[in-house]
């Protein structure tokens, strides 16, 4: 292993799997897990480098006087074998033997298996289609049985099976290392090289090489461990190393039919063996971890069923009324959402009030990472926890609060009397089961209506929803379907209940335009017919307009102005609206300039102090940059967060 | 799906062909002269060559391909000269033991495996997730002959509940009773490294799944967590699980080599092993082309099995 931790710290492996990550070798070495395998490893490693000069007696003397001594018995730590040979001589020595196989072999089915893989990959065609059936007509046995075949035919012995162990591990290597290569082949900077002239060998040796290197060394961090454990069963099975010589395996097979009278005999080889394997897997699972974060060993984390949320004392400290809420469905009130990754936090939503009273539209509009859409997945505790968390404020629905609501409350909520409908829904669908099952599991759940009725009741929201065909289309499955098709099945599952609040987060933006129109329009009809309030989640100044009574136009995680679609839009008085809305090209009006805003959204994990519009605010002064910019109503029901709102009058 | 299973049926004839050359291949490239193998050193040149001609060994590599693929087509293997009987009755005497153990192994390996996969994902980072893992990793490290010897010492030697060896024949005077009991050990220790292969990949697919949008839709839908799981993320998970229960039957029919030997099981495998020690070059030839051929149709079933559970796949 060491060897491989080496190679690590040279620069030309560098480049590709740990460019801006700095510091991988010390983050390997840091995790506790991976630290504990290294210490395994360091202790063997030095024990049996060191074994020629270590005070030990020879570990083919027999005596067999001394024979099946037990271990701690005179002389003899570890006992003696039943030639009288000294065990703790024999472990060392064989230890050594094993480790230097099983790192050969691994070397040497890389060397070959990567060089196949790399070949493949870069020349393609003919020669990619010839090495490739090789290699799965090898992959089409049993592991173990073709090891044992190349055996047969070569003879027991030591490098024999070290031969096999290299030969039954090399497709392993060639088809991880020619998909690694495959996806560098046909990028950008292989055709730059290409043009400069570089030959196939120095495209092969510094271009492919450096960046299918972390596979590699992930690939053989994984299977140096298979390939001492598979030597030492070909050695126990009396087919690897002979005696005289022994190595692991060979010493446990030895003392198998010794069990019922000198256990020590194969029980202390077999430890270890699986020694040697812990360590050696804790540190390839680590090295993982630190080359190829995707792969990680823990897995991702797993998400919660509910946002997890503050302590209320905290989350609660500094709440304080801003809006009419006393006939209002849905309150959130200071809301406040983190995401913690690494050592960041995204202040993803930070302080945001709004209420939806019933039968009401509102729009959220704001550019991509102003917190709308964590935002509207806040109210029913559907942002991913990890990441996420909500630090502060209060969700109510009809003065309950859901924050504190334990999870069988949020869940007889959750799709009855608030339903969600989501932006692409081809992957909001679970693409394994009948798109008629979806929607009817949702009322058996909440109505408790049987099977059969349930399916019915599904069809029929299917033919609401205009699915022409929908009793057939009812067992058709996700993928069957058109985009369009299936966001109307999603729109039929959030209407399943009832529900008195639909939350729509961007639902026409992965559609066509054509099909986007349709889709607003039966949203729009639907909850009309049915009196549900929506809570219309868009960067689409035009859209809301249409379909909205009430507009929160949010940036920097914060809502900075609030109030009807007619005073907001017809008025704006945030600096930020302003812009916004001169983004929007106007039919019939092709003299308007269209001024997009320059400079880009902040960053949530490192807003300004102050107004987080002022950096690009060409209004902005010195008070916009610091303090809390509070709100100034300017209306009834219309506010904005701006410093300069006077100067701003419509 | 008729489709699909022809296509998948014509994918697999190339590399059966190659499966047959390969050990043809193996078994003719031996050095040394299978001749004077047979006839012993005191051989004359004239038998080494009499015999080479009835065994066909002094035409060339093709046609003497040809010739053993037409035999083995018609179930001859040839004779084990160290047996002195037909390869095809070896093997047919030990194909159904080598078949039960490593089905037994595979079936313990696959529900528990995906069993604890799902609680380690379900409950990551709590108490079980951490016992289950700290399991697992020992699990993967263990030579599984060591860990059937250990059983053999405690389960068989000290406490002495089960047997430990000597099943000679399945369909003997014990009855099934008998079998189960003579069958706990060898397979428990051959599906404890596979399973613990299998929790990995469970738990690491599971987790993947739950991140997925569909999951938060159908936790936005109000169902349990136990929907959630079970009917939403985990047909999801199961599928990516299918094409690796292929591998694990690869691996167990391999590891039924060793277990067999330590059990003394009478399989294939141990066959094998006892072949290759006395250079029996047929029995091992056609031990091998068996469970290869086994092999590959298997991993056709998992491939049909995943297209079944996965409509995705069936389309294409």
């Amino acid at each position: 292993m060491t060897i491989l931790i080496d190679k690590l710290e040279t620069p030309d492996v560098a480049p590709a799997g740990m460019s801006g990550r700095p510091g991988a070798l010390r983050r390997l070495t840091q995790n506790p897990v991976v630290a504990f395998g290294l210490a395994i490893l360091a202790v063997i490693v030095v024990i049996v480098l060191l074994a020629p000069f270590l005070p030990l007696a020879d570990p083919s003397v027999t005596d067999v006087v001394d024979r099946l001594q037990k271990p701690f018995s005179n002389g003899h730590l570890l006992g003696t074998d039943q030639l009288g040979r000294d065990m703790l001589s024999r472990l060392i020595w064989g230890t050594r033997v094993s480790l230097a196989v099983g790192l050969t072999a691994a070397l040497a089915a890389a060397l070959v298996g990567s060089t196949t893989g790399i070949l493949a990959a870069f020349y393609g065609g003919t020669v990619d289609m010839l090495l490739m059936r090789v290699i799965d007509v090898l992959m089409a046995f049993p592991y173990l049985l073709l090891a044992l075949a190349i055996v047969a035919a070569l003879g027991p012995g030591l490098i024999n099976a070290m031969v096999a162990i290299i030969v039954v591990n090399i497709p392993f290597f060639a088809r991880t290392v020619r998909g690694a290569t495959l996806s560098l082949v046909n990028t950008e900077f292989m055709a730059a090289a290409r043009l400069s002239g570089s030959s196939n060998v120095g495209l092969v040796l510094f271009e492919l090489l450096p960046n299918v290197m972390p596979t590699i060394v992930i690939t053989v961090s994984t299977t140096v461990g298979w390939m001492i454990l598979e030597t030492a069963g070909l050695s126990f099975l009396g087919l690897g190393a002979q005696p005289p010589l022994a190595d692991l395996g060979g010493m446990l097979g030895n003392g198998r039919n010794l069990i019922e009278v000198a256990p020590h005999v194969a029980t202390i080889p077999g430890l270890v063996i699986l020694l040697l394997a812990i360590g050696i897997n804790l540190v390839g699972d680590g090295l993982r971890d630190v080359l190829d974060p995707r792969l990680k060993a823990g897995g991702v984390a797993r998400t919660h069923p509910a946002t997890a949320t503050a302590p209320v004392n905290r989350r609660k400290g500094r709440l304080t009324s801003r809006r009419r809420e006393s006939d209002s469905l849905i309150a959130a009130r200071g809301l406040k959402v983190d995401f913690t990754i690494g050592r960041d936090v995204y202040h993803a939503v930070g302080g945001v009030d709004f209420a939806i009273r019933p039968g009401e539209a509102v729009g959220i509009v704001g550019e991509s990472g102003s917190g709308k859409t964590v935002t509207a997945l806040s109210i029913l505790r559907l942002v991913a926890t990890p990441p996420g968390q909500i630090v502060e404020g209060e969700i109510l629905y009809r003065e309950e609060d859901l924050l504190d609501a334990p999870l069988n409350r949020l869940q007889q909520i959750r799709g009855n009397r608030i339903a969600y409908v989501f932006q692409d829904p081809l992957t909001t669908l679970n693409p394994l089961i009948k798109v008629g099952e979806q929607i009817a599991e949702s009322m058996r759940r909440h109505q408790g209506l049987p099977r059969a009725e349930a399916m019915q009741r599904a069809v029929k929201l299917m033919e609401s929803v205009s699915i022409a065909n929908a009793a057939a289309r009812a067992s058709a499955y996700p993928h069957e379907l058109s985009g369009g098709q299936r966001q109307r099945i999603s729109i039929a599952m959030a209407l399943a209940n009832d529900p008195e609040v639909i939350i729509a987060d961007e639902p026409t933006t992965a559609l066509d335009v054509t099909t986007q129109a349709q889709i607003l329009k039966l949203l729009n009809e639907l909850r009309r017919d049915r009196g549900a309030a929506l809570v219309f989640i868009s960067h689409d100044v035009g859209v809301i307009a249409e379909l909205c009574d009430f507009v929160h136009v949010m940036y920097g995680g914060r809502i900075v102005e609030s109030g009807s679609v007619a005073d907001v839009f017809g008025g704006p008085r945030h600096p930020y609206t302003r812009r916004l809305l001169a983004c929007v090209p106007l039919l019939g009006r092709p003299d308007r300039p269209i001024k997009p805003i320059l400079g880009l959204p902040p960053a949530t994990n490192a807003l300004p102090p102050g107004c987080a519009f002022a950096p690009r605010c060409a209004m902005a002064h010195a008070e916009c940059r610091q303090g809390e910019i509070e709100p100034v109503f300017v209306g009834a029901d219309h506010w904005a967060r701006c410093t300069r709102i006077g100067e701003m009058a419509a | 799906m008729l489709n699909y299973t022809f296509h998948r049926l014509l994918l697999m004839a190339p590399v059966l062909f190659g499966v047959t050359v390969v050990v043809f291949l193996v078994i003719s490239l031996i050095p040394g002269d299978p001749a004077h193998a047979i006839l012993g050193t005191f051989a004359t040149p004239e038998n080494v060559k009499e015999l080479n001609a009835a065994l066909g060994l002094d035409k060339p590599l093709p046609e003497q391909y040809v010739i053993w693929i037409g035999h083995v087509l018609t179930g001859d293997f040839g004779r084990s000269y160290v047996l002195h009987r037909p390869v095809i009755v070896e093997i047919g005497d030990r194909l159904f033991p080598t078949l039960l153990l490593a089905g037994t192994a595979l079936v313990l390996s696959s529900v528990f495996g995906i069993l604890f996969g799902i609680i380690a994902a379900v409950r990551q980072n709590g108490w079980q997730d951490k016992l289950i893992t700290v399991t697992v990793l020992i699990g993967i490290s263990t030579p599984s002959f060591w860990l059937g010897i250990l059983l053999i010492f405690w389960f068989g030697v000290r406490l002495a509940w089960l047997p430990v060896g000597g099943m000679v024949d399945l369909f003997g005077d014990g009855g099934f009773a008998d079998l189960v009991r003579h069958l706990i050990l060898p397979s428990f220790a051959l599906a404890a490294v596979a399973g613990a292969v299998l929790v990995r990949l469970t738990r690491g697919s599971m987790l993947e799944v739950l991140r997925q949008d569909y999951i938060r839709t159908a936790r936005a839908k109000g169902l349990s967590e136990r929907s959630v799981i079970y009917k939403h993320a985990f047909r999801n998970a199961f599928i990516n699980v299918i094409p690796v229960l292929g591998i694990e039957a690869g691996f167990v029919l391999g590891g039924a080599v060793y277990i067999e030997t330590v059990f003394q099981w009478p399989g294939i495998g141990r066959m094998l092993v006892q072949a290759i020690s006395t250079r029996d070059i047929l029995l091992v030839q056609g031990g091998v082309l068996i469970i290869a051929v086994a092999y590959v149709f298997i991993n056709l079933v998992t491939d049909l099995a995943q297209s079944v559970l996965d409509p995705r796949i069936r389309r294409k």
